[in-house]
């Protein structure tokens, strides 16, 4: 074992995946000498579609472009590289989806990395156990699990903490590619590993995760290059023309959390609160004082989704100053006809985008009329065809129904595209947003060993 | 559409102005599917204080802005490193679930950007 370095440095050349990377900031990062690699390739954000449906919601072109990016320059400096949440939502389907981008790569430019592929799709039988064991709580919601919803559910994925890179690099991985994982993990693994601190080492994680984001100007997809140290770290864009400030970093440590000052991880959380944010350059930025605070029990959260349907649309425009002004006439006699036809089994929607399209029941602005409306039409039934067939007739209806003063009777929609019917597919929700507690971190996280 | 309203208006609303007047951001995510978080940033300390001082914005303040019921606003934190408040409301529909109209929860910034304060 050779002595423990002073200093680490991380770089992120991006915040995701797949969203491009500038080509001068992965050079001017590269000459900065970074020990590792590290890139978040996945978000819950996109909703429950991409979970359920097994797809990614970033394009494969762009994929393949940033990781040939990343992965030429990883053999060039002979430096590791650490990807989590592969393809996206990190099940089995999206963590192969960028393996096979990978070995594609690999193949075609003669690497032969020693490569970890780490799983995160939870085994329902492990599960139920753990459910009767009383050992699954729910997360920000207060729907206790049922052997119902493992049983149900499309897709169940854990989101990994350290532990499983800890084991891949021991194991001597030079590549890394995770299912889910706790965002900051892919940066921090090695830290942990050479002792650095662990609060540290979760803040600076934290940070790096959405690359460039933490630096101002805040725009585009860019890259961060953070240093650890013992005793505290710095963070600093390798763009020249961002600059990393305390606001902009301070503010960084807010985003996508409910609580600034406390930020919960597999294992345990990091409390801020005696933490110092000095502006040590003019583009750097040094962080100190962040606590490590050891969790009573380790948990893993788990994310899963259900499958509630099949959705259809269809988008319109209205230009007609009577229609709108008597849009809810308009509304209720397109449902009154749809309900004639079909009373019930599918749920219609028509989303009016000029009017309460945003914010829906608790809009409050009460501005004069809007001079045209966006309408998409929207039906989710349990199966395709009759999604289709009730979105039809909604569609036929809202052509030619008809409401008080109306004048233009030949049609009340202009249709930007033909065909006007969009089926979109199955439609998943949310069902499992819970913590399992585990005695093993790595057990759940099946590993595999390979060169491509 | 009349949106912006002017910087100084005369009248009743004298020496107000919107929150979005004098932050620097006012912002809106989620925070994991189940909760939107408000982010309001200043520029300055001395604006971050003024603001803490008089604006009154606490959990009851946010209800009323939003028109929703005072359990859905989770939390109104003050985080002076980043001269910043934090608001974290409960979604009224799961991220993404059928009837949700905004899946990032990025535009639910606004009532709050718009609220007057006084200044």
């Amino acid at each position: 074992m050779v002595a423990a370095p002073d200093s680490l440095t991380v770089f992120a050349p991006q915040g995701m995946l797949g969203y491009g990377i500038p080509e001068r900031s992965m050079r001017l990062g590269m000459e900065r000498r970074p020990d590792i690699l590290a890139v978040d390739a996945g978000s819950i954000d996109p909703g429950p579609h991409y979970l359920g449906s097994g797809t990614s919601f970033t394009n494969r072109r762009s994929v393949r472009k940033d990781l040939e990016m990343i992965l030429d320059a990883a053999h060039a400096h002979r430096i590791p590289v650490l990807i989590g949440s592969a393809g996206g939502a990190g099940g089995d389907a999206h963590l192969d989806w960028l393996i096979e981008i990978y070995r594609e790569i690999c193949r075609e430019r003669g690497y032969s990395f020693r490569t970890a592929r780490i799983s995160a799709e939870i085994d329902r039988g492990w599960l139920r156990r753990r459910l009767a064991d009383g050992a699954i709580s729910p997360l920000d919601h207060d729907n206790a699990l049922t052997p119902g919803h493992l049983e149900r559910a499309t897709r169940i994925v854990g989101q990994m903490g350290y532990e499983p890179f800890m084991r891949a690099i021991e194991a001597g991985a030079e590549v890394v590619i995770a299912g889910r994982s706790f965002d900051p993990v892919m940066m921090g693994a090695h830290a942990l590993l050479q002792g650095f601190d662990r609060g540290l080492t979760v803040h600076m994680g934290k940070l790096l995760e959405c690359g460039g984001a933490a630096a101002y100007p805040r725009h585009g997809s860019d890259g961060l290059l953070a240093t650890l140290y013992r005793d505290s770290f710095t963070v600093e864009p390798p763009n020249p023309d961002k600059v990393c400030t305390v606001a902009s970093v301070a503010a960084h440590s807010l985003y996508e959390r409910a609580n600034p000052y406390h930020m919960e991880f597999p294992g345990g959380a990091i409390d801020l609160h005696a933490t110092r944010f000095e502006q040590e350059s003019e583009r750097r930025v040094r962080i100190s004082g962040t606590r490590y605070i050891a969790a009573p029990h380790y948990t893993i959260k788990l994310e899963g989704v259900e499958r509630v349907g099949y959705r259809t649309i269809a988008i319109a425009g209205v230009r007609d100053p009577i229609l709108i002004s008597r849009f809810d006439d308009y509304v209720a006699n397109i449902r009154s006809r749809v309900a004639e036809r079909y009373p019930d089994g599918y749920r219609l929607t028509i989303h009016s985008y000029g009017r309460n399209g945003v914010m829906g029941p608790i809009e409050a602005a009460r501005a004069e009329q809007p001079f045209e409306l966006g309408l998409v039409f929207e039906v989710v039934a349990d199966d395709p065809e009759t999604s289709a067939a009730v979105l039809a007739l909604t569609r036929s209806a809202a052509l030619h129904v008809t409401y008080p003063g109306r004048k233009a009777i030949a049609g009340n929609l202009a249709f930007p595209f033909s065909p006007s019917d969009i089926v979109v597919g199955p439609v998943y929700e949310f069902t499992i947003h819970h913590l399992v507690e585990v005695e093993d971190p790595c057990a759940p996280f099946a590993m595999d060993l390979f060169t491509p | 559409m009349p949106e912006q309203s002017p910087r100084r208006p005369s009248g009743a609303l004298a020496n107000t102005v919107t929150i979005g007047d004098v932050a620097a951001f006012v912002t809106s995510k989620n925070a994991g599917p189940y909760k939107v978080a408000l982010d309001i940033v200043f520029s300055t300390e001395a604006e971050y204080e003024r603001f803490v001082g008089q604006a009154g914005l606490d959990r009851a303040a946010v209800a009323a802005i939003y028109g929703i019921p005072l359990a859905d606003v989770l939390d109104v934190i003050h985080f002076a490193p980043a001269f910043a408040v934090k608001i974290t409301l409960r979604r009224r529909i799961t991220a993404g679930a059928t009837g949700d109209s905004d899946v990032y929860g990025a535009q639910q910034h606004v009532p709050l950007m718009q609220h007057r304060i006084a200044w």
